[in-house]
């Protein structure tokens, strides 16, 4: 009956989800092969490139299209300076220690920004810059619907995907990230600034969160300065899912994801959502802990 | 009897700093305010300890140790209130379920978890405890009296100053003696190279889920009294950011350092207890905003903690 | 080593000292609200409404107010913390607050257990006064329980709004909105109508489309939407946004400048049970409007207005009390009756809850104007 159309609008609802958090995925994904660090505080950079358009579109009133480079410059230049200012120091100390300090960076930006003086703990209403249209379409007998927002979001999402691979396959930096991502030490011997290469990836991470932020406003009008912290743990579960490291894992995890988590809100209850995501990860883990697309090795 | 033999000194210094406590207690030299937060700077060591067992000396990055202390809260509140057990003489028995709870919850969780490396591990127990926190968030549907997202209330007050000392010390004083055995080395050797560990012939597997589960015990055991201390429980105690006060106090402490965890465990509490009687209403914000600062500058400058023996490479 | 145990003890020594005994002119009140944490703006509503209520008593009270705030950071063992500290370190007499039920639960039981008499402006959890059959003496609030909110709500539903079938959508890990969401259903399915969906959310959720698409197939007459304002506004685009065109209702938590701002057109048109209405024509009202106004340049909420009351409450009976102790202030204030507050006549009941009408609001295009009123 309408069951089949309430199953795509359903998936259409994942998938819209699944973009964002792909976005998101690819940063931390990029960063791990770089560094094989888990940057905890990309949720964060996430928040800010959310805020950044809030503030550009109504104090400014940029519009859209200028918002989205915009926000993606300054995000670059968050992460630039977050790996300059807390990463850099410690790139010889124990992993721990940088774990404890992406820890540390996370927290300190969600609530350096809740104060009242910078970003408010309130809960902030996006502006949306257009009104929501919804087109109903009607495929082999089945009637579904699905609105601007949706269509903007996966248009956004692929073009951006295509710039990325277009950086990392057909530019001379984009062979050195994955030069450096592949075994540092070579990479460096044949003469490829690896400082230059790890903020240049950070960069690149940071402004896909930022394109990420955007959407999510965009999608769910409100932000929040600890809206980064969920999307944040579920994108990371993601790129794991995906097989850490591989560009390509990471959209496939991110929309997995988030049609997973979707349908789990759908057909049992909004509570379990974000179960699923740990129980995936926990699927992962057990049977093929390099991800998706990862190749096998001994450990993770 | 040799285990306490051994431990003589520990004994009569704790049994001193107790002596001093109930004079300044009973005497109503400081208030009940002050006597309430004293008890549970213990809890809070013994928490702390255990994530210190699992962490400082085996080296397993865990972000859900909060997750721990909430199990071992509930089940023993659950307990206390469902078997109407109210005299303190229960307390031993619901405070051994709490933390046997907890760590078989952490045992049962252990076996996949545990092979996984420092980040990835830290991110799946972070994930678990988030499901926990969820869990009792939902608690009502399993039984009213967990409440749910509502709290569990009326539990009854069976921590005391006694009853908490002498748990704590116990435990501190058995964590202690297991450090120094087989064991104790055992996790030493992960912590330093896993792999090195595992040719020369050492369970890890066993040994990591053995110092997993038991530091979950710990936090559980602490949970336990934290619900009879309190006598209410919301979920939203146990999430991620109470992991992470564990967490800053083991570092601070120095990973594995029993007593810089009690120190570390004394000046945090005081610290942040202190900070709400010092800092006038308008900058109490700030807080959260100098603590992860703290975070990262203790991590550049003494990667292995304030009181620990290594200094870091800066 | 040594010393932080010195400094320790001296710091603790320090604390020994503190006040006691009130002289006879000042009595402390202690304030316990949110300043810092996830529902901060409510706390400084709270805030503000209290100091003006101190000022107001300061020009014509018997006593001198030492007011003595504490932040609870709406988290309960902070809360529980706080409490004792003002009541065995600080000495105070009574205290206002807390603000949310998730930290009134505990405290009530701590001033209970220490005989200090407190009276919280919003907290609407049943539990906050009466708990595990017993009545917790020493606690009143100035607001109704949700008990009574769902009651209302759902009868405006059934008669006014004629609807015979509802969804709730609710926040499960939010007690207020979890418990408001159950009452409502209870007497709505009471009146025979149907609640063809309750589903639940999580505070942290702002993807709402796999829940909606959901309701939507039921096609409800009303949506009841039991939760704070920042995510009905939230909700109720996404709503509208999936075309869905039931009528929203709500409690007390919509009430908020910020509801039309953020919810825009899509709140529009929608109800909610309230404490008190902006427009109520009323000079207790109106004068408490136009100082906070003047002072904080917005009009205050309801979080403010029922502070407002709560504290009023309060400082009333300290002056009609025999001596300013716990004691006889509190029997004051268990007889209450036809105080007027900003917030309506209230009075308490045998359990410390307030009895009042309920007023019924709708959201237009520029604010909120009211509808009716639901007496007790």
């Amino acid at each position: 009956m309408e069951h089949a159309s309430y199953i795509i609008s359903q998936v259409i609802n994942g998938l819209q989800l699944g973009a964002v958090y792909a976005l998101i995925a690819l940063g931390y994904t990029m960063v791990y092969g770089i560094l094989r660090l888990i940057n905890f505080a990309h949720g964060d950079i996430f928040m800010l490139g959310a805020f950044f358009a809030y503030f550009l579109i109504s104090r400014f009133g940029m519009p859209i299209y200028l918002v989205f480079f915009a926000t993606m410059a300054m995000c670059a230049l968050a992460g630039y300076l977050m790996e300059k200012l807390a990463y850099k120091p410690l790139r010889n100390a124990p992993k721990i220690s940088l774990l404890i300090t992406a820890v540390g960076v996370s927290l300190f930006l969600e609530y350096f920004c809740s104060l009242k003086a910078v970003f408010t703990p309130d809960y902030i209403g996006f502006p949306r810059p257009f009104e929501v249209k919804t087109y109903d379409l009607s495929l082999g007998g089945i009637d579904f619907s699905f609105t601007n927002v949706q269509i903007l979001i996966f248009a956004v999402t692929s073009f951006t995907l295509a710039l990325l691979y277009l950086i990392i396959y057909r530019t001379k930096q984009g062979t050195a990230m994955r030069a450096v991502s592949h075994d540092q030490e070579t990479a460096a011997l044949m003469g490829i600034n690896i400082d230059h290469t790890v903020s240049l990836t950070f960069m690149v991470g940071a402004a896909l969160a930022g394109v990420g932020g955007i959407l999510y406003g965009i999608a769910y009008p409100q932000i929040n300065v600890f809206m980064g912290i969920m999307p944040g743990i579920k994108s990371f579960i993601a790129a794991v899912l995906g097989g850490i490291g591989i560009i390509h894992g990471a959209v496939v995890g991110g929309l997995i994801v988030g049609v997973s988590e979707v349908i789990v809100s759908a057909f049992l209850s909004s509570t379990y959502r974000d179960g699923v995501i740990f129980v995936i990860l926990l699927i992962v883990l057990l049977v093929k802990p390099s991800g998706l697309f990862g190749k096998r090795i001994d450990k993770v | 009897m040799r285990f306490l033999l051994e431990s003589r000194k520990l004994i009569l210094l704790a049994a001193g700093i107790y002596v001093v406590l109930k004079l300044l207690f009973n005497l109503g030299i400081v208030s009940e305010y002050i006597q309430q937060i004293t008890i549970y700077v213990f809890i809070v060591v013994l928490a702390a300890t255990g994530l210190n067992v699992i962490y400082g000396y085996t080296g397993q990055f865990s972000l859900g140790h909060a997750a721990f202390y909430g199990i071992g809260a509930y089940t023993s509140a659950y307990l206390v209130k469902t078997l109407g057990l109210d005299s303190v003489f229960a307390l031993p028995a619901t405070l051994l379920a709490g933390g046997i709870m907890a760590g078989l919850v952490a045992c049962v969780i252990g076996i996949p978890i545990l092979r996984l490396r420092d980040d990835f591990l830290g991110i799946a127990t972070l994930g678990f405890g988030i499901l926990v926190r969820v869990f009792f968030d939902n608690s009502d549907r399993i039984s009213e009296t967990l409440g749910g997202s509502r709290g569990f209330t009326g539990i009854a007050k069976l921590t005391s100053l006694e009853t908490t000392f002498v748990v704590t010390v116990f435990l501190l004083i058995v964590t202690r003696n297991i450090i120094s055995s087989r064991y104790g080395l055992f996790w030493r050797c992960i912590k330093d190279d896993e792999t090195a560990s595992a040719s020369i012939g050492i369970d890890t597997t066993r040994m990591k889920l053995m110092a997993f589960s038991y530091g979950c015990f710990l936090a559980g055991v602490a949970g336990a009294l934290y619900a009879h201390l309190y006598t209410f429980l919301h979920p939203s105690n146990f999430d991620f950011l109470k992991s992470i006060d564990f967490l800053i106090i083991v570092i601070l402490g120095g990973m594995g350092n029993i007593a810089g965890t009690i120190w570390a465990g004394l000046i945090w509490v005081g610290f942040i207890e202190g900070l709400r009687i010092v800092l006038p209403s308008n900058i109490l914000d700030l807080r959260w905003v100098f603590i992860p600062l703290l975070l990262i500058g203790l991590m550049m400058w003494r990667p292995y903690g304030l009181m620990s023996r290594k200094k870091g490479h800066g | 080593m040594k010393t932080t145990l010195c400094v320790v003890t001296a710091l603790c020594l320090l604390f020994c000292t503190g006040g006691n005994a009130s002289a006879k002119d000042t009595v402390k009140i202690g304030l316990i609200t949110p300043l810092t944490g996830d529902v901060k703006t409510y706390g400084e509503s709270v805030k503000n409404a209290f100091n003006i209520a101190v000022e107001e008593y300061g020009r014509k009270g018997k006593y001198t107010i030492q007011a003595v705030m504490a932040d609870d950071r709406n988290d309960a063992t902070e809360g529980a913390n706080a409490a004792l500290k003002l009541i065995t370190q600080d000495r105070v007499t009574a205290i206002v607050g807390p603000v949310t039920s998730k930290v009134a639960v505990p405290v009530s039981e701590i001033a209970t257990q220490h005989r200090v008499p407190i009276v919280t402006g919003t907290a609407t959890n049943p539990k906050v006064t009466f708990s595990d059959g017993k009545r917790k003496s020493y606690v009143f609030r100035a607001c109704f329980i949700d008990p009574f909110q769902g009651v209302v709500a759902a009868n405006f539903a059934l008669k006014d709004l004629k609807a015979k079938t509802a969804a709730v959508l609710y926040d499960v890990s939010n007690d207020y909105s979890k418990g408001l969401g159950e009452y409502f259903k209870t007497t709505f399915t009471k009146g025979k109508g149907t609640i063809v969906a309750f589903e639940s959310y999580q505070k942290d959720d702002v993807d709402f489309s796999a829940l909606i698409t959901k309701v939507a197939l039921k096609k409800p007459d009303l949506i009841f939407l039991p939760d704070y304002y920042n995510k009905v506004a939230l909700i109720s685009r996404q709503i509208r946004e999936k075309g869905i065109r039931s009528t929203l209702l709500g409690g007390d938590g919509w009430d908020s400048p910020d509801l039309l701002k953020i919810g825009g057109s899509a709140i529009t048109g929608g109800y909610f049970v309230n404490h008190y209405s902006p427009d109520r024509k009323d000079a207790v009202t109106e004068a408490f409007i136009k100082k906070y106004k003047a002072r904080h340049g917005i009009v205050p909420d309801a979080f403010a207005a029922l502070a407002y009351d709560a504290a009023g409450i309060l400082l009333k009976a300290l002056d009609a009390a025999k001596r300013p102790i716990s004691e006889e202030i509190l029997k004051v204030l268990a007889a209450t009756r036809d105080y007027k507050g900003v917030t309506g006549v209230i009075s308490f009941d045998a359990k410390g809850d307030a009895i009042k009408s309920a007023a019924i609001l709708k959201v237009d295009k520029t604010g909120f104007t009211y509808v009716t009123t639901v007496n007790p």
